[in-house]
């Protein structure tokens, strides 16, 4: 196969106060594949999608590091070139459908928009491309959708909206943040369902940022566990699964609840873990600074 | 410079600029008698004119120069500051307090409450406010208190319709439902829970207010409807001007240039004090 | 102990529909609630269960009162409470408390945590003794003394809702209803606050009902559920049954759904046709 879709390569970037964000992070997404990034909160997982997207808030400065895109550095490109590279090879579901879209325009140019400025196609393609992914999506009646405004339509179909608009312009790379989160479960498993669909038929990479390890296991081929900005563990996902490596992973997985095994689940994390996390996170940035001076 | 921290624990300077203006005009204000150079209503017609003191033919005394009567201009505008202020304060503390407690009851309590006092601000609204204020004065007569209570009738709307929606989001959280489990009751709930939440906005509008009650006060004035003609006012001062502009653009601009920092500082007051008031959600 | 603490019966709540409301008048009512029937018995844990628009937190917000029903009763303590008015509730609030789903919009801003905790203790006549009251509520919950005069901008999520807890429980009530307590947390905060809720309710023998939309919580912490679907009830079993022979579709549904954390290559059910990657 061609070139790794995205490579990042000890990539840190820290706050105006100083304070690292992203701690020396590298991960690659092979073409094809949908790569998990898991984590709770703060631990940088969406950070890490935004940098890829080039949408870092203004406050975060990206201090050290590579990311490749199918091979093309970003770090090398000027500004309008990169927004242009990113542009026509990667697409973004985001976590909160409503948000995502404008309130106050239909659904359909909304849709069309990005193809028609960004890509250059016709108004016309744009629709029938349009179309046919709404299709995909399993959405029956693209006309009634594509007049909707977005608070018409329920959360599911705001997803599966947004989903074949990511899907659209065939982008070589998603970025999925945590795109199930605000949905209900029965919900969840359909998009789950369509998105893996999708990505395996036009064969796109995957970025997937969830809180949910059980989305993990039944959507992802490997997966980086975040902590504080940080990779504590990288495997695949099988293997994550059969033997944790790392304490905090460990913890997360016990933490977890099941209602399969109510008593040996929904465990409290061990204050040792989160000790020897805190230290673990206080020696790379202290060898990061030496050798940063 | 850490920019962030800055931010965060400074006072920025836009607070310390328009502070430090009102501070500067308020204190003038209050002790005018002692402050200004001059009788502010001593006419002498050798004096007329005088140029302010970087232009040829100034004289020493007269700092911002005379009008058109020989009255020492910056007299005049400290004298004016005191009838400024007592209306800015005056006018709009009874502004606030009207609308803030009616915008109070209409959000928090809804229903029927809300539906007339948002009504009745709809109405008032409806009027343009100088015209509605030249209107009020007109018929309650010219004099400080008319002054200020027409501003008064005329602007508590604007705390009305702020502070009501402030609140109907305060109502909204989860916190008013938690006091009602703890056992209070509607109105304690209104003071204990929503009120200290709103009072930001309300300090914020306080200040904003202030700034147009002075150009309120300042309209009236120059059309002729504020307080007895011989009192200075900026509004007056700048009627007077504007006949001498030609002659002696100085009567124009002075006052102008003092109204127009002091209605700025008001509003930018209200912003900072805003902010500051809020470490909670900064 | 025969009786339940509570006894819902034919239960129905309507709301106004905001989105339908016409320039001029009243809002149409909406019925949430389409006659609810069941017990909660005393000391045990419930779990009410659904997905969104079930009703499911209206039904929270009823038991507690904070809404009046339209239709049927609610039997609390052995009295009829479906419309008693504020004033006659209040004295029976210490006994109908309630942890909120967000511990950030619960807590008032501008309230110190000692404040917001010694709240309903001083509104229900136990302001004496105050400080000792409120430090131990604050240890019930594993909370440093030194918490009592901060804020809740100071505290992290898992921290805010501990507060919540004790806020609740410091009145010893009867009955505690938690909407949806650990959904805004990290699983790892989630099984803190979760662990502290199960002790605390055993030991303190209280009714709670536990709303909330993941299955795999109700199933450690309550001993009956209820499963909840567009204003009625689908399912109500002991949880064990429930989860071993569901007796609806809906049930098997939503248990189906659940993405556990363990490899399962079959569970997204993706057909054949789509497999091969091009």
């Amino acid at each position: 196969m061609s070139a790794i879709c995205l490579d990042i390569r000890d990539l840190s970037a820290v706050l105006p106060n100083g304070q690292r964000v992203l701690r020396s992070v590298s991960l690659a997404v092979q073409p094809g594949e949908v790569r998990a990034l898991v984590g709770e909160s703060g631990a940088g997982k969406t950070m890490i999608g935004k940098a890829v997207l080039g949408v870092l808030p203004s406050s975060v400065r990206i201090v050290e590091g590579d990311m490749l895109l199918e091979g093309e550095d970003l770090g090398k490109l000027q500004p309008k070139a990169r927004r242009t590279l990113i542009g026509a090879r990667t697409a973004l579901i985001p976590q909160d459908p409503l948000t995502a879209l404008n309130p106050s325009r239909r659904i359909g140019p909304q849709m069309t928009d990005r193809l028609v400025r960004i890509l250059g196609w016709s108004g016309e393609k744009a629709d029938t491309r349009i179309r046919q992914l709404l299709d995909e999506v399993q959405i029956r009646d693209p006309d009634r959708v594509l007049k909707s405004y977005p608070h018409e339509l329920s959360g599911g179909m705001r997803q599966r909206v947004l989903i074949a608009a990511a899907f659209a312009a065939e982008p070589r790379l998603i970025v999925a943040d945590e795109p199930t989160t605000a949905l209900d479960v029965t919900v969840q498993k359909q998009i789950l369902r369509l998105i893996v669909q999708l990505q395996r038929e036009h064969g796109t990479a995957i970025l997937f940022v969830t809180h949910d390890l059980g989305v993990v296991a039944k959507i992802s081929q490997r997966v980086s566990v975040l902590y504080a900005g940080k990779v504590v563990e990288e495997a695949d996902t099988a293997a994550l699964f059969a033997a944790p490596q790392h304490p905090y992973t460990r913890a997360l997985m016990a933490a977890t609840p099941r209602y399969t095994d109510p008593f040996a689940s929904l465990k409290p994390v061990d204050e040792a873990v989160l000790a020897g996390l805190a230290s673990e996170i206080a020696a790379a940035d202290q060898a990061w600074r030496r050798s940063h001076g | 410079m850490d920019e962030g921290r800055a931010r965060r624990r400074g006072v920025p300077p836009r607070l310390w600029l328009a502070g430090g203006w009102l501070l500067l005009a308020l204190l003038a204000a209050i002790f005018a008698p002692l402050v200004a150079p001059q009788d502010p209503l001593a006419q002498d017609l050798m004096l007329e004119r005088l140029p302010p003191f970087w232009m040829a033919g100034a004289d020493p005394g007269y700092w911002l120069g005379t009008d058109s009567l020989g009255r020492d201009l910056l007299s005049r505008l400290i004298f004016g500051g005191r009838i400024a202020f007592i209306v800015a304060f005056a006018a709009a503390i009874a502004a606030c307090l009207v609308g803030s407690a009616l915008g109070l009851i209409a959000g928090y309590f809804g229903g029927w409450a809300d539906r007339i006092i948002s009504r009745i601000v709809d109405v008032w609204m409806a009027f343009p406010p100088v015209l509605f204020a030249i209107l009020l004065v007109a018929v309650l007569g010219t004099g400080l208190s008319s002054v200020i209570l027409a501003i008064a009738i005329i602007d508590w709307t604007r705390f009305c319709r702020v502070i009501r929606a402030e609140t109907m989001g305060q109502s909204r959280m989860d916190y008013v439902e938690n006091a009602r489990i703890a056992g209070y009751g509607r109105i304690g709930i209104m003071l204990r829970e929503v009120l200290p939440n709103v009072v930001p906005s309300i300090v914020a509008l306080l200040s904003l207010e202030m700034g147009i009650a002075v150009i309120v006060e300042a309209i009236l004035s120059f059309v002729n409807l504020s307080i007895s003609t011989d009192d200075p006012t900026w509004g007056g001062i700048i009627a007077e001007g504007r006949l001498s502009i030609h002659q002696a653009w100085w009567v124009l601009v002075f006052p102008l240039v003092t109204l127009i920092l002091t209605v700025l500082s008001f509003s930018q007051f209200g912003e900072a004090l805003k902010t500051r008031f809020d470490p909670v959600l900064r | 102990m025969a009786e339940p603490l509570f006894s819902v019966r034919r239960l129905k709540v309507a709301l106004p529909d905001m989105t339908r409301k016409p320039l001029i008048g009243r809002a149409p009512l909406v019925e949430i609630l389409k006659g609810l029937d069941f017990d909660l018995p005393r000391g045990s844990v419930t779990g009410i269960v659904g997905e969104s628009g079930s009703g499911k937190s209206t039904l929270g917000r009823a038991l507690v009162r904070l809404l009046e029903p339209s239709a049927g009763s609610i039997t609390f303590d052995g009295r009829d409470i479906t419309h008693l008015p504020e004033a006659e509730l209040r004295p029976l609030r210490r006994n109908l408390q309630m942890i909120f789903q967000d511990p950030m919009s619960s807590l008032n801003p501008r309230r110190t945590i000692a404040s917001i905790i010694a709240a309903p203790l001083k509104q229900n006549g136990l302001g004496d003794n105050l400080k000792a009251r409120v430090a131990e509520a604050l240890q019930r919950v594993g909370l440093p003394q030194s918490f009592a005069s901060r804020y809740r901008h100071e505290l992290s999520g898992g921290q805010r809702q501990r507060v919540g807890i004790a806020r609740a429980l410091a009145l010893s009530p009867k009955f505690v209803l938690a909407d949806e307590i650990v959904s805004g947390l990290d699983v790892s905060t989630q099984a803190q606050i979760l662990t502290l809720l199960e002790k605390l309710a055993a030991e303190m023998g209280l009714t709670v009902a536990f709303i909330s939309h993941d299955l795999s919580v109700i199933r450690r912490l309550c001993r009956q559920v209820i499963v909840m679907r567009e204003g009625v009830i689908v399912e109500a079993s002991a949880t064990d049954a429930l989860f071993d022979k569901p007796q609806q579709a809906y049930t098997r549904d939503l248990i189906a759904a659940i993405p556990l954390p363990e490899i399962d290559a079959g569970w997204l059910d993706i057909p054949a046709a789509a497999k091969a990657p091009t």
